[in-house]
């Protein structure tokens, strides 16, 4: 592929005049090729994972106040966010009128909740209200939002007060002080 | 085989040349990953760091507009900066350093810039108090580009209090929507993306 043409190679031609035999300027360029593709094969790699996404967060306005319809307290799931990864849930109840309290992980176990809950009311009625404790962190809160997006769930509320009633429920059942 | 030799190399050359390098950060911070596929703007953002130990990070891009930020918070502040000071400033893509340190910071030799702890910049939970800069570099830097969009990248082991105070800093100056900047995932299997 690389050579260049030294004519007849050296040898013997007719017309009998004598060459010196010419030495082959062949190079093997095979490795060279193989590390050129290994490095075209790294930045591309590179540089199409190192870019990373991002995901909207919308705060209400502090200034505006919108009235709104009063949330019936069956359409709601309030999804708590406590310590060590773990995500408390009630449905269905509001936190006064003892519901019961639900622990799930993140990841499947907690999709599979918000599905099963969303599937009980219809999709347009469900409402989500997250509520990250204070012992929560931020991975915790996008996971969650990611939850969200991926039930395509468009109601809901990132709320960061816990009300006195909520807070109670928390320490009764799973023990969690807030 | 020399064509496709030659036009291997081209591309090689192509993607050294795009690639860029990342620069130093004031502080590493793994994001935590989402489905989301919106891309972070190249142009006109702002980033808000925020590190595992809840210390808050700032930095915009572009050095001309990172001097006419500083101009900006200098006049505010009643501080001057040399020319040196606002050179070597427009050059760090992001800082985590109070007002009153931030000279003393930029006149330490680089190796020791590199090893110094920073100490973040201060932020409180009201997001309007006096002691707050957040709200003073995020106001100078949209004043000295009025495009700016702001992405917060935070880390996953920062606790949700000191999002939330960053997040009322934002809200007391009525910003409310930005992105979070989140590392890449697959959605599970079979899901798509809603058509609205």
């Amino acid at each position: 592929m690389a050579e260049i043409n030294t004519g007849g190679g050296g040898g013997k031609h007719d017309g009998g005049k004598v060459r010196s035999k010419k030495v082959s300027t062949r190079v093997d360029m095979t490795p060279m090729v193989d590390l050129g593709f290994l490095l075209i094969t790294f930045f591309i790699l590179a540089t199409t994972l190192s870019k990373p996404s991002s995901m909207t967060y919308n705060a209400p306005d502090k200034t505006k106040t919108e009235e709104t319809e009063p949330l019936k307290a069956s359409n709601v799931m309030t999804i708590f966010l406590g310590d060590n990864n773990k995500v408390y849930y009630i449905f269905g109840k509001a936190a006064n009128e003892d519901p019961e309290v639900k622990t799930v992980g993140y990841g499947y176990e907690l999709r599979k909740a918000i599905q099963d809950n969303t599937r009980k009311v219809s999709a347009d009625k469900f409402v989500a209200v997250i509520k990250p404790t204070k012992k929560s962190t931020y991975k915790n809160l996008v996971d969650m939002l990611d939850e969200m997006a991926i039930t395509k769930t468009q109601r809901l509320a990132v709320v960061d007060e816990l009300t006195d009633s909520e807070k109670v429920l928390l320490k009764d059942k799973v023990k969690l002080e807030i | 085989m020399t064509a496709m030799t030659d036009v291997a190399f081209l591309l090689l050359t192509f993607f050294i040349l795009t690639a860029k390098f990342r620069s130093q950060d004031a502080a590493a911070i793994e994001t935590p990953s989402s489905i989301s596929g919106i891309k972070v703007p190249e142009k006109d953002i702002m980033t808000i760091g925020l590190g595992r130990d809840g210390k808050v990070y700032f930095g915009i891009d572009d050095a001309p507009n990172r001097i006419a930020m500083l101009d900006n918070i200098a006049e505010a502040k009643g501080i001057t900066f040399t020319n040196k000071e606002k050179k070597d400033f427009s050059l760090m893509s992001n800082f985590g350093v109070p007002i009153n340190q931030l000279k003393s910071y930029l006149n330490l030799p680089k190796e020791q810039q590199a090893t110094f702890k920073q100490p973040g910049i201060p932020v409180d939970s009201t997001g309007a108090a006096a002691s707050n800069e957040l709200k003073d570099w995020v106001f100078n830097a949209r004043k000295a580009n009025n495009d700016l969009r702001i992405a917060l990248k935070g880390d996953n082991l920062a606790k949700f209090p000191e999002f939330k105070n960053v997040l009322a800093t934002l809200q007391a100056q009525n910003i409310n929507k930005f992105n979070l900047i989140t590392g890449s995932e697959a959605p599970p299997a079979g899901w798509k993306a809603s058509s609205e």
